[in-house]
Formats: structure tokens, C-alpha cells, sequence
């Protein structure tokens, strides 16, 4: 017992000083991209051919990076020989609307609170079923994680329940493969309304690595109606932390 | 003797794999079993109207591989009455392609996915995609006799599988595991995919075990290009695969310590396993090593500094993790749950195939860093940790001890990482070759396996995770046991449902 103590007091206390502090990361994190035009030389697609899951557009004739599609694993930006493209250490991704995950060189549009109703519902506690529906596992792995002493999840009054009927809204890892279709529609009908969807990782929002698996549906985008998207394969524990207090209008 | 002999990492043409009937095959694979071999692999691919079966046997003690093929056509003499370690090997082909194991004992759908070939062996309806976990299970009747019905969606934040125990009162008298909720069709769409996309869903397969996959997919384009990966790319790979190891044993002990509600550990040992996992963002800003290993070596770099700060931080690491660990296998009560609970015999862990942790925890020296050793563990890696009694607490001693080792190794490996390059471009792929590569990962024996075509592309590529083999083992640990032990069994074994559904 006098071991177990004193190793308790060795080892002391760990919770993160967030969101008063911002979370560090490691230097090599890739996150938000950020495009510097004026470098691109004329013509050049060199990022835009290497991407095999089309994450890396042109929009009004610019380069922009669809974070839904993206895996972060930074091949484009290593194959910009201009140094125009590079991913910043910048953990907030998340959004609400599908087209806000469209980044480039304008100002990013986080994720934006849930309405005056929804937020009085949910804005103190927010109960969330969570579907693995496919996918890698890692996505499951760090939502895990939040539950740990680092982040503490709990200190904002959301948590992960066992049972739908307990819960105000599901959210879903994995690109839905066909086999898990059923459970997980049965999953989301089993939820009272209103209630809500989130989409997280590159799996759940357009299939990630899967993308045009014949087996899997990228994403839940044509099932289900999703209330925010949080991108990374697997979005880091700060990024669906971020994404999750935003939608509820707590930073 | 008609098996062809090769190394780790090594290259065959096909013209040189002897195509034998079906029963002198039978006959060179039960002899490779009697003389201690293992079978790593079986596999088919479809060659004209037939199909070709190719058996990789280890035979470890030799630090050799041998190659075994044949060709059959719609049905086979199914092999698993003799050898039960092939037993789920068969079941994948039939599920493939439709061929038939005629005398298969278990003879199951294992993923529930439409075959390849649009020939199905169950003799379902080709046209319509198979029904998730339809099929016949194992039932035992009797007065107290009921069955217990979990899954697919459990409790908590883990992956889909289903679970049916067939119980006398409290006790389990069987149980049976049906997975395939998270086949996402890996393999068949290997060889047609983008090139960064094949390493990228290789690094998904299991994605505990990202380093793990993508280092045999690279060492495996590797031997088909007949280009070695540099030194220090060699030393960041096995260096990246550690910490991943110390990740996930890490995390597994606090597991464990969770189910036998000892909080301590399980609460600093969910802080650590992060720690190591951010250490491993450090070299790759990945927590789960995405975006490291690539064919021809790595991409990016553990520079000096960056080196001589993740030794500090390790210091302080291993003093927590020996504090955390110390005190759990110390606690009596800790020691009470554990022993003598799910335990594996040697001779079925032996006769199953078992793999990794789970195999050298029933006391089986089964280690591919020893008998098959690749890149930098190649003459730097000389013991196998194995435990005797194949319980819950062997499989916990396994991962403590390696633990201890793998931190002596992961340090020894910062301060002498050999210097040079870190990439080197891989030279087009052999035609009509197949190629190996083996990858002892945290959970056990990874398998990759490439054949190439005339042009020198992907015709095939099989993958064989360690919880394909190990998911046998978790059902025979339970037999007999009490169900409530269930949990803490499970967690002993902790396997991964995407790896075995690819
Ligand atoms: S970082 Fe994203 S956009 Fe760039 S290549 Fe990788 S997946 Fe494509
Ligand atoms: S998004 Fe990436 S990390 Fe998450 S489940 Fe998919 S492959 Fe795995």
C-alpha cells in the first residue's frame, strides 16, 4: 500500500491546463495546410497529381486542400519543390458544413456553435454513443484517449454512454463498411430525438485510405446528416476536442 | 525435395516453384509439420482456370522459409483434420474464390464478403451480398444449458465483432467468435490501388500496428526491386516498431489492471502508453507512425538532437513505466485474478498456430526478431521472452519483460544510429516473382506476401495479421472458464478486429 502511495505522489498530476493554454504539439504535426500562392510558379500541379484520394483541388483557380479527404501524411508538401504548401501545427480543423472543410489560402472557417435550442439542450452535457463502423481502429484509439487524466473529457460534461437510448447523438469513426451498415443505422434510429451526428476521422467523412472500397461506403455523408466533421487519420485528441467544444459553444 | 528454400526478405521466381499434385503437397507440408516447421501462410491465386495454393512453412530453428505450391481446381481434400493450423487459411480461399476444403470440420463464411470469383462455396446467391454473421453456430443442449449472445456493437469505444458462449450456469463450455464488420476489402484491392494508397492502407490495417504493416509492405517492394533500405532507414524502422510495441504492451497491462479494478496502474499506464506514442509523433508527427516507413526507407529523420532528446524523455518513461508496472505485479490480489486464469495448452497453442505474445506466453519460442530477423534487429536481437503457463498472467509477464527489453533496445538504438542516407529509389519490381517479408509486430508475426505478373505489376498481395491466427486461442483460454472472466481474458489477448477483417 505505502508503495502504491508513493508512487502516486511520484508520478503526480497530469491534466492539460486546457483550453486556458494551448496545447503543445510535436514539431513534425501536421496540421491545418497553409498555401503561400505567390510561390506556386505558373502551371505547376506537381501537388495536385500526387494526392490518390483527389484531397488536393482547385477552386476558383486555387489550390485548396479538402481536409475531409485528407490523411495529413504530407507527401504533397514534400513534393512541392516551391516550398507554396505546408502543414502548419495548427490542431483546429474541425467544421460544421461539408464545404467548410474546403482550405486554402483564406481565413479557415472553424466549426460554429450549435443553435439557441440545441445548445441549451446539450451546451452542459452531452451524452455521445460512439460507432466504429469500419476503419483502423487508431480513430477509437484516441477518442480513448480523451477519456484519460491528460484531457479529461469529463471536466466538460461530455461523455461516451454504452446505450443509445442514453445518449443525445452518435459519432461515428470508420468508412462504413457494408457489414456494419445495419448496426449502424439500427444504432442511430435507437437515439431520441433531437440528436445529433458527428463525423470523425477521413474514414467517416469520405472513406479515408478506403475511399472506393467496394466493401466500404466512404463515409456517412449519403446516410446519415452530419452536424460536424472532425478531420485527421486519426484527428488528434486536441483536434475532436477543439471540434466538440466549439459545437458547443464552449471556446 | 520440392520446397524451395529462402530468407526473410527473400525473392522466388515463380517458373522456379514446382507445381505439385495436390497429394505430394499434402505429403511436403504434413513432413515440414513434423519437423517442426510452422505454417505461416496459405493462400491461393488464380492461375488460368485453376487456382494456385501456395504454403510458406518458417522453420525457425533454422532461420529458413520454404516455399510449397500446388493447383486445384473447384475442390480439395481440406487439410485441417491433419494439420488444424491451416483451419481459417482454408476458410479464406473458399471465401475468395469459392474452392471447397472438402472435409473441412468448421467449414464457415469468415468475413461474409461476395467471392472474387462470383463462384461461392456455400453455394449462396453470388448476385447478393452475404448477410453479416448468418451461419450456423456451434450450439450445445442440455437442461442449464444457454447461450449468451454479445456483440456486434459492444459497450465502450472499440470495434464491432460478435461473440456467442455457450454456458453450463456460469461456466463456459464454448465459444465462438464471428468477425467481418470491419472488412473493408484490403487485399483484393491491393494490387490496383494508387502507390502511396497501398501504404497508406497498409498503415490502416490495423492501426495499433501501423509501423508494423507498413515495414513488411516496404521490405516486401523491397526484395521485389531487389533494393536494400539504408542502414539508419533500417535502424528508424525497428526503432519506430519498438515504441509501438511499448505502446500497446503498456497499454495493455493498464487494461488489464482496469479489469481487475487496480487503478493505479490502469490510470498511469493509459498516461504512459501515450507518452510513448507522442514520442513516436516525435520522429513522424504521427501518433501511430503514419507517414514513416516508405519503400526504400523512411521519411524523415532522427537527426542527432532530436535523438538526444528523446533519450531524456525516455529516462523519465521507463522510471514511470517500472514504477507502474512494479506495483501491479507486486499486489497479491492482482496475482490471485490472473493465474491460472484463461489458460492456453501448449500443445493447442502449438497445434492452432498461434503467434506472438499469446504463443510465447504457453511457453512456444516463436519470435521473427530471433528466427527471422531483418534490418537492424540482425544480429543485435538474441533472446525470446517466454513464459510456461499460458494463463493471463503468462501473457502479462511476456509483454512486462518485453517491455524491459525493448526499452534496452530502443535506447541503444538512439545513441548508435548508423549514419547515411534515408531513402533510396526502389527499382521496378521482378516479373513473375514472389516475395516475402516477415515483421515480428507487437502482437505477434506479421505475413506479406507479393506476386507479380509478366509485366512485373501487383497480381496478388495476402496479408496474414497475428489476430487472424490468435483469435482461435482467445476461444480455447475459455473453455471452462467463468464468463465474467471474459473480460480480463479478452484484454490478455487484446486482438485487433480490423486486422483479422482486413
Ligand atoms: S497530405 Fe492530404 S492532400 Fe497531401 S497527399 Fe496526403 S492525403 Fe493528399
Ligand atoms: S480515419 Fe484514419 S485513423 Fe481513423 S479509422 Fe480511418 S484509417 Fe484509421
Amino acid at each position: 500500500m505505502l508503495k502504491i502511495l508513493r508512487e502516486r505522489l511520484r508520478q503526480g498530476h497530469r491534466t492539460a491546463p486546457y483550453p486556458q493554454q494551448d496545447p503543445v504539439l510535436p514539431e513534425r504535426f501536421r496540421g491545418r495546410p497553409r498555401f503561400d500562392l505567390e510561390r506556386c510558379p505558373p502551371g505547376c500541379r506537381a501537388c495536385l497529381d500526387g494526392c490518390p484520394y483527389g484531397a488536393l483541388q482547385v477552386r476558383d483557380g486555387r489550390p485548396c486542400i479538402d481536409l475531409g479527404l485528407c490523411l495529413f501524411c504530407g507527401e504533397c508538401a514534400a513534393s512541392c519543390s516551391a516550398a507554396a504548401l505546408m502543414f502548419t501545427r495548427d490542431h483546429r480543423l474541425a467544421a460544421r458544413r461539408r464545404e467548410d472543410l474546403l482550405s486554402g489560402a483564406d481565413e479557415p472557417r472553424l466549426a460554429q456553435a450549435l443553435d439557441a435550442r440545441m445548445k441549451k439542450l446539450f451546451g452542459r452535457s452531452l451524452k455521445l454513443r460512439q460507432v466504429s463502423a469500419g476503419g483502423c481502429n487508431a480513430c477509437e484509439a484516441d477518442l480513448n484517449v480523451l477519456g484519460t487524466l491528460v484531457f479529461d473529457l469529463g471536466r466538460f460534461g461530455i461523455q461516451f454512454v454504452a446505450s443509445p437510448r442514453h445518449a443525445d447523438g452518435i459519432l461515428v469513426t470508420g468508412p462504413v463498411t457494408e457489414n456494419m451498415k445495419g448496426a449502424l443505422l439500427d444504432t442511430y434510429a435507437a437515439v431520441p430525438e433531437p440528436k445529433l451526428v458527428i463525423a470523425s476521422g477521413a474514414c467517416a467523412i469520405g472513406g479515408g485510405p478506403f475511399r472506393g472500397s467496394p466493401e466500404a461506403h466512404d463515409g456517412i455523408g449519403d446516410l446519415l446528416p452530419v452536424d460536424l466533421y472532425i478531420p485527421g487519420c486519426p484527428p488528434h485528441p486536441w483536434t475532436a476536442l477543439d471540434g466538440l467544444l466549439r459545437l458547443l459553444g464552449r471556446l | 525435395m520440392s520446397a524451395v528454400t529462402l530468407k526473410n526478405c527473400g525473392l522466388v521466381p515463380l517458373a522456379a516453384l514446382e507445381i505439385l499434385d495436390f497429394c505430394a503437397f499434402a505429403a511436403a507440408l504434413r513432413q515440414e509439420v513434423d519437423a517442426q516447421g510452422r505454417i505461416a501462410a496459405l493462400f491461393a491465386a488464380p492461375a488460368g482456370e485453376q487456382f494456385d495454393l501456395f504454403a510458406l512453412i518458417a522453420r525457425d530453428w533454422q532461420g529458413q522459409l520454404a516455399l510449397l505450391r500446388s493447383r486445384v481446381g473447384a475442390r480439395y481434400p481440406s487439410l485441417t483434420p491433419e494439420l488444424p493450423q491451416v483451419h481459417l487459411f482454408e476458410r479464406e480461399i473458399a471465401e475468395q474464390y469459392g474452392l471447397v476444403p472438402e472435409g473441412h470440420p468448421w467449414f464457415k463464411p469468415l468475413r461474409f464478403h461476395p467471392s472474387w470469383t462470383g463462384r461461392d462455396a456455400w453455394g449462396r446467391d453470388p448476385r447478393r451480398h452475404p448477410l453479416v454473421g448468418e451461419m450456423d453456430y456451434y450450439r450445445v443442449a442440455g437442461e442449464e444449458v444457454h447461450e449468451v449472445a454479445v456483440g456486434p456493437v459492444h459497450a465502450g469505444i472499440i470495434e464491432p465483432g460478435h461473440f456467442r458462449f455457450q454456458c453450463h450456469g456460469e461456466q463456459v463450455l464454448h465459444l465462438e467468435i464471428s468477425l467481418g464488420y470491419q472488412h473493408r476489402a484490403i487485399e483484393a484491392q491491393l494490387p490496383s490501388a494508387h502507390p502511396l494508397a497501398r501504404v497508406q492502407r497498409l498503415e490502416a490495417a490495423a492501426g495499433d500496428t501501423s509501423i508494423g504493416h507498413a515495414t513488411a509492405y516496404a521490405l516486401v517492394c523491397e526484395a521485389l526491386g531487389a533494393t536494400l533500405a539504408p542502414p539508419r532507414a533500417q535502424t528508424i524502422r525497428a526503432l519506430a516498431l519498438e515504441l509501438e510495441r511499448l505502446a500497446n504492451h503498456v497499454g495493455d497491462i493498464g487494461g488489464l489492471a482496469t479489469d481487475v479494478g487496480f487503478l493505479p496502474t490502469a490510470s498511469f499506464c493509459g498516461r504512459i502508453r501515450g507518452d510513448y506514442l507522442n514520442l513516436g509523433a516525435e520522429i513522424c508527427g504521427s501518433r501511430f507512425g503514419r507517414g514513416l516507413v516508405r519503400p526504400g526507407g523512411v521519411a524523415f529523420d532522427v537527426e542527432a538532437p532530436r535523438a538526444e532528446k528523446m533519450l531524456e524523455r525516455l529516462d523519465s518513461m521507463a522510471r514511470d513505466t517500472q514504477g507502474a508496472l512494479e506495483i501491479f505485479f507486486d499486489s497479491p490480489s492482482v496475482l490471485a485474478r490472473l493465474e491460472g486464469t484463461g489458460r492456453v495448452r501448449v500443445e493447442d497453442a502449438e497445434a492452432l498456430g498461434l503467434v506472438g505474445v499469446a504463443a510465447r506466453a504457453c511457453g512456444l519460442a516463436v519470435d521473427a526478431r530471433l528466427h527471422h530477423p531483418q534490418g537492424a534487429y540482425v544480429d543485435t536481437f538474441d533472446h525470446v521472452v517466454i513464459e510456461e503457463s499460458g494463463d493471463v498472467f503468462a501473457r502479462a509477464r511476456v509483454r512486462r519483460r518485453e517491455i524491459t527489453d525493448s526499452l534496452a533496445w530502443v535506447r541503444r538504438a538512439l545513441r548508435d544510429l548508423p549514419g547515411g542516407e534515408l531513402r533510396r529509389r526502389v527499382a521496378p519490381p521482378a516479373a513473375e516473382s514472389l516475395a516475402v517479408a516477415l515483421v515480428e509486430g507487437w502482437r505477434g508475426e506479421l505475413v506479406h506476401l507479393a506476386l507479380t505478373d509478366a509485366r512485373g505489376h501487383l497480381s496478388r498481395y495476402k496479408i496474414v495479421d497475428p489476430s487472424f491466427r490468435n483469435w482461435s486461442g482467445l476461444a480455447l483460454a475459455l473453455r471452462g472458464e467463468q464468463i465474467s472472466d471474459f473480460p480480463l481474458c479478452n484484454k490478455s489477448f487484446n486482438l485487433s478486429y480490423c486486422g483479422f477483417d482486413l
